[in-house]
């Protein structure tokens, strides 16, 4: 009944995405509407188009940055499953969940992964290493125009500084979880839902 | 042979021919003629009680039939998916800073790699719900409404209703869509034929008392063409000459909504067409203020014509919607300023459509004019409450960006809506860059702040 109905999401695929991300049965019901309303072509997929007419995400400085991490590599156009992957990552830690071990896998929202997704952000050529160069590019992000070259770089080269510990002028994945440590990223990398 | 079918064919002709007598003279009696007279049966409202028990009945169909198959009742989010903190960048940044900090309490860091936290979590919020996108696409009912065109997510939808929907689509096409459509060009057709008549009269009160009636009795046939159900408050609040009316915009028919009650001038710019013809039969009878597409443009004229028409106080006082487009009914979004800086008195009306029985939002990006009509005439019905709110003024020392928030504010409380600063163009056009630049400017104090307390020390 309907062009709407047709799309609806199938059981198992709930499921399916249940298992994966750890969200709950009518949190996937309303982000597949959320991901449907975006989808201004209808064909089941996002573009970085479809992404960036959210008006708050466009002024967001770090808002390109977000959008690629949807799109792994070379692609541009992400399914919802996809969708989902991504934004599980800021779902929230539950307290039974931490003593669980759900499967081999490491759940998407848990501690080193919130913290990949925030290493990927400054990992433009995503090498697994966060160059000199690679830093000072997104703290131009950040700060626009406000800021001169030296200034800015004279921030870089004390935070590779402080974080490099192997002396190869970039910050590894493990360099970057020992500067952040103490970083309470589980409740700053997450989202609260409503229901 | 011959002698067989002759008097059956005789006898289709007289019932036919009964038959449309019956259906005119109703027609006339039932609605026209309380149309030109401004007075009600009360059909409608008796119409629109029994379709809310109707609802109702259904709503509990639906609910039966999701527990008897144990699966959860999809309920649309009708408020927000998730909790948003209303912290600013500086406080929460801040704070991050602070979980994480391994330095001493003395010394502010400039720069963290967790910074990039709050911008990473904010983009995501605005990803999973943001408060912009979702006022140009047609609100979510809580419980359907037998119409296909909002049955989004409910399923489990039993034979009884299914034949409840399909003698629905019996009704509203076979029945009340011809019904409306013939109304419809009744009511226009009378609109530019009266009109273009009053405008043949010399100008005087005779010529204003005649264009008014006229307005009146045309646009209060076309409500009934839409079937709409009007519930007017505080009318003693309503626009006076001189003045100027503002109200929220969520369809072409709120221009309708609001003539049947009042007389006004409308605003807007010449169209070819149909639209065209009815435009300037309109202004022959009594002073409308029509913009060729070139004069839109230029803010200044467009003023002073909207000045110079309010100075004039024998004119009737101008509706406008200073959103520039269409928005969902569940917000008011930015003002333009532009009516608000010429002077004149604002009679701010709030316009409120409930959802359930049709859906007045025009998305022009979906569906052009004409289909957006007929989707409006095949609903059940529009239901809407009309607030007339008392007048403003613009005080010392305000200028018309924030009289115009101000008149905002008070539309969006009236009726219920959301207030925002966005802009209504958002629907079609990218955000300015002057708000991630704010955003820049407020992170890099962050940085550069510090540095500046350091040289000092």
């Amino acid at each position: 009944m309907g062009s709407r109905a047709s799309t609806l999401l199938r059981e198992e695929e709930i499921e399916e995405i249940k298992k994966e991300t750890g969200f709950s049965h009518s949190q996937i019901t309303r982000l597949y509407s959320r991901f449907t309303s975006l989808d201004k072509g209808e064909n089941g997929t996002l573009s970085r188009e479809d992404f960036q007419r959210i008006p708050e995400l466009a002024i967001n400085p770090l808002g390109d940055r977000i959008i690629n991490a949807f799109f792994p590599d070379g692609e541009d156009q992400v399914n919802f499953r996809g969708f989902m992957r991504t934004l599980a990552h800021f779902r929230p830690v539950e307290d039974n969940e931490k003593n669980k071990n759900l499967s081999n896998t490491e759940p998407l929202n848990s501690r080193t992964n919130k913290l990949h997704f925030a290493f990927q952000l400054y990992d433009l050529d995503r090498d697994d290493k966060i160059s000199r160069d690679e830093l000072l590019q997104v703290l131009r992000m950040m700060v626009g125009v406000n800021i001169s070259d030296e200034q800015l770089g004279s921030i870089a080269d004390r935070t590779i500084q402080e974080a490099d510990t192997n002396g190869d002028g970039c910050i590894s994945f493990t360099e970057f979880i020992k500067v952040l440590e103490k970083v309470d990223v589980e409740q700053k990398m997450s989202i609260r839902f409503l229901h | 042979m011959d002698l067989f079918f002759n008097p059956f064919d005789n006898l289709v002709c007289v019932l036919l021919g009964i038959s449309f007598t019956v259906w005119f003279t109703m027609l006339l009696v039932f609605i026209i003629v309380p149309a030109i007279f401004g007075v009600s049966f009360g059909i409608r409202r008796l119409y629109m009680k029994t379709l809310l028990k109707i609802f109702e009945w259904a709503t509990l169909r639906i609910e039966r039939g999701a527990k008897e198959k144990n699966h959860p009742l999809y309920k649309p989010y009708s408020n927000a998916i998730i909790a948003k903190e209303p912290t600013s960048l500086e406080e929460e940044i801040k704070e991050i800073r602070r979980s994480g900090s391994n330095k001493d309490l003395g010394s502010t860091p400039e720069f963290e790699m967790s910074d990039i936290f709050y911008f990473a979590r904010r983009g995501v919020e605005s990803i999973m719900d943001d408060e912009v996108t979702k006022r140009f696409s047609a609100e979510e009912l809580e419980s359907w409404n037998l119409l296909t065109r909002s049955n989004n997510n409910f399923q489990y939808i039993s034979l009884r209703l299914t034949v409840l929907w399909g003698l629905g689509v019996l009704i509203r096409y076979g029945f009340l869509l011809p019904l409306r459509v013939t109304l419809a060009f009744t009511g226009v057709g009378l609109l530019v034929f009266l009109t273009s008549v009053v405008g043949l009269l010399p100008n005087g009160r005779m010529k204003g008392f005649l264009s008014e009636k006229v307005h009146l009795m045309c646009y209060r046939i076309c409500v009934r063409a839409l079937t709409a159900i009007i519930t007017y408050h505080d009318s003693e609040n309503k626009p006076k000459n001189g003045g100027i009316c503002v109200a929220n915009h969520t369809s072409p028919i709120d221009v309708i909504i609001l003539a049947s009650d009042g007389c006004y001038a409308m605003v807007g710019q010449i169209h070819g067409g149909l639209m065209g013809v009815i435009q300037r039969s309109m202004v022959k009878a009594c002073p409308h203020v029509w913009f060729e597409r070139s004069e839109v443009k230029d803010r200044h004229l467009v003023a002073k014509r909207l000045s110079d028409h309010v100075q004039d106080k024998s004119k009737l006082p101008i509706l406008i919607f200073p959103e520039g487009t269409c928005i969902n009914n569940t917000s008011v979004m930015m003002f333009k300023k532009g009516s608000f800086e010429i002077g004149a008195t604002v009679y701010p009306v709030a316009i409120k459509y409930d959802p359930r029985f049709g859906d007045a939002f025009w998305n022009s990006s979906k569906f052009g004019m004409v289909n957006y009509l007929l989707r409006m005439m095949s609903s059940w019905a529009i239901v809407c409450s009309v607030w007339y709110l008392p007048p403003m003024s613009r005080e010392e020392g305000e200028d018309a960006v924030q009289f115009a928030n101000r008149v905002k504010a008070a539309i969006a409380r009236q009726g219920g809506l959301v207030d925002l600063l966005w802009d209504g163009g958002l629907k079609r056009a990218k955000v300015k860059d002057t708000f991630k630049e704010e955003q820049q400017k407020l992170y890099s104090k962050m940085l550069v702040g510090t540095q500046e307390d350091r040289s000092r020390s």
